[in-house]
């Protein structure tokens, strides 16, 4: 398939059907009190929702051993979400965190989901979950009273277990209200939820509940599962994006014993028993490619990107440019550039495919099983009703695994061709050509300033990144953000980790270090002066209490950065500490203070872990990572080139979680990237008064930054 | 060409007949059934793959299968002992020390063969012998205190 040809994934309005109905659910779990639910959804999921039937989103199931089961769309690739919403229901439900269990993406199992991206686990599915939690609740409470025969009212629910208050002896648990008994409630009402005070698991820091799990070994990920008779496939691939198939022969390959070779329209493939050995049958096969047609490579792109815009979309506008022009005295004007990015998941794309008949069953490593299973379902010809993604353990996804699902439609394309089950796992060399590349970017900003160093306008333009994050929040009388995004790309570009807002905040907030700089202001004072959002000024202020803030103009020469920045709902700010080496232009990030403040965060440990986690990713991209290509090729293909953080790359850090148990919850698993650029390049021209335009401040472009304003 | 290779596999003798020069990794992941080292590059960059070989890590992704001939070999599956998990992985847990856990199997065995040769490292010298194991998710600061405090814990003493 080429990277082209990726079935679109519209990540705000999904046009889906809901595969499975109330009574099939019932059959498939075997019995309990099933309590189906719908509510909760913020604006997201509903977008993603339109056009549904919308009779329940959430459910989940009592058994008759106690154990209460979370069956959820959204999957686990590591960002802990698993921990947190399996919390959220023990809480609800009143019942031991040890006793709930969680059935993620299995789209044979699983209420509809658009797929786990945009941090909505938590802030979008969790509402839904807890309601139903309560739901659950009120109805163990109602069987407990007619059981043991004790009004609701003196009815206490705690640990799994319902008792009378007047008379602790007179208990049932939960397990024996749902024994032998299958219950199906539709909640149709608004239960009440557990107010901050009320919380006994949410709010509280727990630790990820699969360690042990990943720590044996135990975990299977979808390379791992085994069945009888499987092959594995290796794929001839083209040597450039844009490069089309001239001829093939395939008969030294084929002479190989064990080697099956498939031959399916553009789909060649040679399959084997072992991997390896299919991976050498693969360099038997002879093919010749037409070169590709593409002439841009990742020094040209930028122009390209450009030129061939089309019109922009104005995303955010106030007062009037031109008046602003007027009032301004100082006028700061710079372009920044972005290469594109690659996701680096350590697991790659990754499928396993059963095919009999009419029915297909596909292990899956995926962000997005129910937008996979509609592409299987088209792919395949089968109704819907006979295709089946379960999704294992994931190693990683960034929204490298929500875009992309082509390992699924070749491993279901060979096993139908076979007649064998059949795995298709992409060695990093397909990773890195096949990836839906965060996008190469172009950021231009006109600003200025007035003789007092007010802000007078902004004039913000973002080409190819997106607008996610583009408009500013500081208090700009005249300012206007437009987003153009008419350029083709060399290749598929797609969601990456807060997807657009990495690029945005690094031309943001190194021109408002800028613009600080040109009113001789200390830029934290210059940001706190010109924010009115309280939540922004909130962040920035405990970022500066943890680091020790001491005020001076940049650059300092103490290589010192500040920034602040907001996403899914969610404001971080960072202030960072750096050493550049100004002979080789190295630079080493020694100090990260995050603060973070998400609303309601429900496990504060897990929130905490994706803050570091986001620091460190987003070092690579701020200092290393870049992909290069010309005329269609890839030539980044392995760790060896592309680099990402090692050890030795990585600072101390320190987070301070803000505690607002009273607000809703907002996203975790993107916004601690979105600085990362912006305040490493702030703190480089602390340290050297050398602005850094260009990701990744390579120690190349470091030199040459320094040289340049010697 | 087909040769019958003979090695100690998590404490059991096994043996394979098999092609020498294939690489171990794919040897252990299908004829032998464990999944627990993962491939992650192909070319030794990652170190999703590390088993020990004789107590010191190897990429098991090039190295050859004839190489373990004679040898003990280890897996992530064969660390833990009579069900108690190893000072390591408990360190691994403690710490929250992993997210999507690929790189984890990789990341433990290149700590016990570092402890093995340094059975007290400094936080420097831990940097410096875990510095080529990738992890994507950046857990980094977390695995390097799990393996500060799993030393504590060994007492020094090895593996």
């Amino acid at each position: 398939m080429n990277s082209h040809e990726y079935p679109k994934i519209d990540f705000t309005d999904f046009q889906l059907d809901l595969d499975l109905s109330r009574r099939d659910l019932l059959k498939a779990l075997g019995g309990g009190i099933v309590i189906f639910f719908c509510v909760g959804e913020d604006s997201v999921l509903q977008a993603q929702r339109r056009g549904l039937p919308s009779d329940f989103n959430a459910f989940l199931r009592i058994g008759a051993n106690g154990r209460v089961t979370c069956f959820t769309g959204k999957i686990e690739h590591g960002q802990g979400n698993a921990t947190a919403l399996a919390q959220m229901l023990a809480d609800e439900i009143d019942t031991p965190l040890e006793s709930v269990d969680m059935v993620m993406g299995d789209t044979s199992l699983c209420p509809w989901d658009g797929g786990t991206w945009g941090s909505t686990s938590i802030r979008g599915f969790g509402p839904a979950l807890r309601a139903a939690g309560a739901e659950a609740r009120r109805v163990l409470l109602e069987l407990a009273a007619e059981q043991i025969k004790v009004p609701q009212e003196r009815l206490v629910a705690e640990n799994g277990v319902i008792y009378d208050k007047q008379q602790k002896d007179r208990r049932v648990t939960y397990g024996a209200l749902a024994q032998g008994k299958t219950i199906a409630r539709q909640a149709k009402d608004k239960p009440a939820l557990k107010s901050p005070s009320e919380f006994k698991l949410i709010g509280k820091p727990f630790p990820r509940r699969d360690s042990v799990e990943k720590v044996t070994g135990k975990a299977q990920y979808a390379g791992d599962i085994r069945l009888p008779g499987m092959l594995y496939a290796r794929i001839l691939r083209p040597p450039a994006h844009g490069a089309t198939l001239k001829n093939v022969d395939t008969s030294a390959a084929e002479k190989i014993e064990g080697v099956t070779v498939v031959r399916e329209g553009d789909l060649v493939a040679v399959l084997h028993a072992n991997p390896d050995q299919a991976a050498a049958a693969l360099s038997q096969v002879r093919a010749e490619f037409n070169p590709s047609p593409s002439q841009l490579d990742d020094q040209t792109i930028f122009d390209h990107l450009v030129k061939n815009a089309g019109n922009g979309r104005t995303v955010a506008q106030g007062g009037n440019i031109e008046e602003g022009r007027k009032m301004a005295a100082i006028a700061v004007e710079q372009t920044y550039l972005d290469g594109y990015k690659a996701h680096s998941a350590m697991e790659t794309h990754t499928a396993l495919a059963q095919v009999e008949g009419n029915k297909a069953t596909v292990w899956l490593a995926t962000q997005t099983p129910f937008p996979a299973k509609d592409q299987l379902v088209k792919a395949l010809g089968f109704d819907a009703d006979n295709v089946r993604v379960i999704t294992p353990f994931v190693g990683g996804g960034f929204g490298g695994k929500g875009s992309v699902n082509a390992q699924a439609i070749e491993a279901a394309r060979l096993s139908k061709a076979t007649g064998k089950p059949v795995q298709v796992c992409w060695s990093r060399e397909e990773e890195f050509f096949f990836d839906a590349f965060r996008p190469a970017a172009v950021v231009t900003i006109k600003s200025g300033l007035t003789k007092e160093g007010k802000p007078a306008f902004w004039d913000y333009s973002v080409y190819a990144a997106g607008d996610r994050g583009a408009p500013h929040f500081y208090d700009i009388p005249h300012h206007r953000t437009t987003s153009f995004d008419g350029a083709p790309h060399p290749f598929a570009t797609g969601p990456w980790r807060a997807p657009g807002n990495n690029t945005n905040c690094f031309a943001r907030e190194s021109q408002i270090d800028l613009m600080a700089a040109k009113a001789r202001m200390d830029p934290l004072e210059f940001r706190l002066k010109n924010l009115k959002d309280k939540r922004a000024i909130r962040v920035l202020e405990a970022a500066a209490e943890k680091f020790g803030w001491k005020p001076a103009p940049t650059p300092s020469g103490r290589g010192l950065g500040v920034a602040v920045g907001t996403d899914v709902g969610t404001w971080v700010a960072e202030i960072a500490e750096v050493q550049v080496d100004k002979r080789t232009g190295r630079v080493q990030v020694k100090r990260v203070v995050c603060a973070q403040d998400m609303g309601l965060a429900v496990n504060p440990q897990g929130a905490i872990l994706q803050m570091e986690g986001c620091i460190t990713m987003g070092l690579g991209y701020t200092l290393t990572e870049d992909v290069h290509f010309r005329s269609g090729m890839v030539l980044d293909r392995n760790f060896d080139t592309y680099e990402l953080p090692h050890f030795s790359a990585v600072p101390k850090i320190e987070t301070v979680l803000l505690d607002l148990k009273d607000q809703p919850t907002h996203g975790g698993g993107e916004p601690a990237i979105i600085i990362v650029g912006a305040v490493v390049a702030n703190a480089i021209h602390d340290a050297t008064g050398a602005r850094l335009l260009q990701l990744p401040m390579t120690p190349e472009r470091v030199r040459k930054a320094i040289a340049a304003i010697a | 060409m087909a040769e019958t290779i003979a090695f100690t596999l998590n404490d059991k003798p096994v043996s394979v007949t098999t092609d020498g020069q294939r690489p171990l990794l794919w040897v252990l992941r299908t004829d032998l059934g464990l999944t627990g080292p993962k491939p992650g590059c192909g070319q030794a960059h990652c170190g999703a793959c590390t088993v020990l070989v004789d107590n010191k890590a190897v990429r098991s992704c090039v190295y050859p299968v004839r190489n373990a001939n004679g040898r003990q070999v280890r897996t992530i599956e064969g660390l833990a002992k009579n069900g108690e998990l190893h000072p390591l992985q408990k360190a691994f847990v403690e710490h929250d020390a992993l997210q999507c856990g690929f790189c984890t199997p990789g990341m433990i065995l290149t700590a016990y063969s570092l402890l093995q040769e340094n059975p007290q490292p400094t936080r420097e010298e831990i940097i410096q012998g875990m510095d080529k194991n990738l992890c994507r998710c950046g857990a980094h600061t977390r695995i390097i205190d799990a393996i500060q405090s799993a030393a504590t814990a060994m007492k020094g003493g090895k593996a």
